[in-house]
């Protein structure tokens, strides 16, 4: 089997400050990978490089491109990176009202991905947005309303529908279940669980909350001071950590 | 002659606008930055037009200006004597003698010709603008061709009123490429925007012009099962007749009378002065002659 992303000694520096230094691994197809580390220490910028928000100074990402070519997404041009972006990538950003646009109604939020690729039909995306809330357990009475009538959550979950109505490959997230309160995360993460399985998406998660990677998460890398300080099993790093940082880290969360 | 150079501008400056002028008719759709002039009118009173017509009139040309289809209005009155006063060229209000015609919201009804020069007013030239505040972002939309935003409006259209309301400034598509905001003039002017003369398109405040070369391909956009449809208030003229021409809707009195005349007030007279008329102008001659006898 041949991995979907291969990121190889991917480096980034803020002037003299470092990003995130040195990081390697592969994604295989299917694969949900979870990124952990507290606040600083370089998860969200290295997302951001793998996604293409940010530009690495060092540093290779291969993607398996449709037609089975690995493409570095780093050297490639903006067209063909926006249109991957586009297509075969999403990515769920933490705040909602930055993945979504606020003043276009639920169905067009959903909408505008496949719009973007060329659909105009205006009852066939209709229909595929009505289907997508009803996937994201939003009502399609609601499918007219903006956002900014929506709680929480359901943005949310707007955001998810509107990323993965295109059928991605690679779903980027970045702390999908910050500030929503417990019950609302434990369905969200049910809901984001039962999709990838179903969906066969490959992901990675970058959160500061061990049990959405727990949860979500086959892989886990732990990230100190822009450096990777360890990796594994999710269960294997959880339950027998290694590296005095990731010790702390498991024994930081309160057991109930 | 005035104390003015002609046409108000001084020959650098117009220079500068010619320029930007053929870089926009070079790339069809395209909206050319340049250095848009303070005029001695207020903003959105058409001064990226006057800037475009300063540019282009020579000292033979005939210029006809309009405003919403109107000759008489405020500001085609006072955009006329501007240009007669500061370039001394012949002015006329018929649209076939016209040269230059710049307009406000309005194509003339009479098909222009080869020779003549339409020189459009707009408000705000990026028709991504409402959807996407950064102008960074709508470069790099237009430069990369990601139009799909522009249907989210349409389809925000359908969604809340079960038809596409756009119904003026309606999205165009030119020769395949840049999508293009056509000022505000109705959709129902759409279709002609592939016509004959050379379209210039001027807005001073935000600084762009841009360009229709003659016979350029302009679609408007729309959805398979929504089509474009260019549509004007179901009548006939209430003065001339026609039932081709584009009508403005005016209110008579408190009770609920009302009539329809064309927009082009040009047209309208041409017409009655071939013997048209319509419903209500017979109407009105009709009880004149009664009190007449």
């Amino acid at each position: 089997m041949t991995p979907l992303l291969k990121v190889e000694n991917i480096s980034k520096f803020y002037g003299r400050r470092i990003g995130c230094k040195d990081v390697n691994f592969d994604l295989y197809p299917g694969e949900v990978m979870g990124i952990v580390g507290e606040s600083g220490s370089g998860k969200s910028t290295l997302l951001n490089c793998l996604a293409g928000h940010l530009n690495p100074e060092i540093g290779e990402v291969l993607f398996e491109m449709r037609d089975g070519a690995m493409r570095d997404t780093v050297t490639m041009s903006e067209p063909e990176r926006r249109m991957l972006s586009r297509t075969d990538w999403a990515f769920v950003h933490q705040h909602a009202r930055d993945g979504l646009r606020m003043n276009v109604s639920a169905g067009g939020n959903v909408g505008e991905r496949l719009m973007a690729v060329g659909a105009r039909h205006y009852g066939n995306i209709r229909e595929n947005a009505i289907d997508w809330l009803g996937r994201v357990e939003i009502s399609d009475t609601r499918v007219d309303d903006r956002p900014s009538q929506f709680s929480g959550g359901m943005q949310q979950r707007l955001q998810i529908a509107r990323n993965l109505v295109t059928g991605p490959r690679l779903v980027f997230m970045d702390e999908p279940t910050g500030g929503l309160d417990v019950s609302v995360q434990a369905r969200l993460l049910d809901l984001v669980r039962g999709l990838v399985r179903e969906m066969g998406l490959s992901a990675i998660i970058v959160t500061h909350d061990l049990a959405v990677v727990r949860l979500l998460a086959d892989r886990l890398m732990v990230m100190k001071d822009g450096h990777v300080v360890e990796t594994g099993l999710t269960d294997q790093v959880l339950d027998d950590p290694q590296h005095a940082y990731t010790q702390l880290l498991v024994s930081s969360v309160l057991q109930v | 002659m005035s104390d003015y150079n002609f046409a108000y501008l001084d020959e650098q400056t117009k220079r500068m606008i010619r320029r930007a002028i053929l870089k926009g008719l070079a790339i069809p759709g395209y909206q050319v930055p340049f250095a848009s002039r303070e005029m001695p009118m207020p903003y959105g009173w058409g001064t990226g037009g006057v800037q475009v017509s300063a540019a282009t009139l020579t000292p033979a040309d005939t210029l006809k200006v309009i405003d919403q289809g109107a000759d008489d209005t405020t500001n085609a009155v006072s955009i006329r004597k501007f240009f007669e006063k500061t370039a001394g060229v012949a002015t006329t209000e018929e649209t076939g003698a016209a040269s230059i015609i710049q307009t406000r919201h309005r194509i003339p009804e009479e098909d222009l010709r080869e020779d003549q020069i339409l020189v459009y007013q707009v408000p705000i030239p990026e028709p991504l603008r409402f959807l996407e505040p950064s102008e960074i972002e709508t470069r790099k939309m237009h430069s990369l061709e990601e139009y799909g935003l522009m249907h989210v409006k349409l389809y925000e259209d359908i969604a809340k009123h079960g038809a596409i309301a756009t119904s003026y400034a309606y999205p165009v598509k030119v020769e395949g490429r840049y999508v293009m905001d056509p000022s505000p003039i109705p959709k129902f002017d759409n279709p002609k925007m592939e016509m004959a003369a050379i379209q210039l398109f001027g807005a001073g405040r935000e600084q762009r012009i841009y360009a229709l070369p003659p016979y350029c391909k302009v679609v408007s956009l729309d959805f398979e099962d929504f089509p474009f449809e260019a549509s004007k208030a179901d009548h006939a003229c209430d003065m001339c007749g026609a039932t081709d021409s584009y009508l403005d809707e005016v209110i008579m009195d408190d009770s609920g009378g009302r009539m329809f005349v064309c927009s082009d007030t040009d047209y309208c007279t041409g017409r009655r002065q071939a013997g048209h008329i319509g419903a209500q102008a017979a109407a009105a001659s009709a009880a004149l002659e009664e009190t007449a006898v």
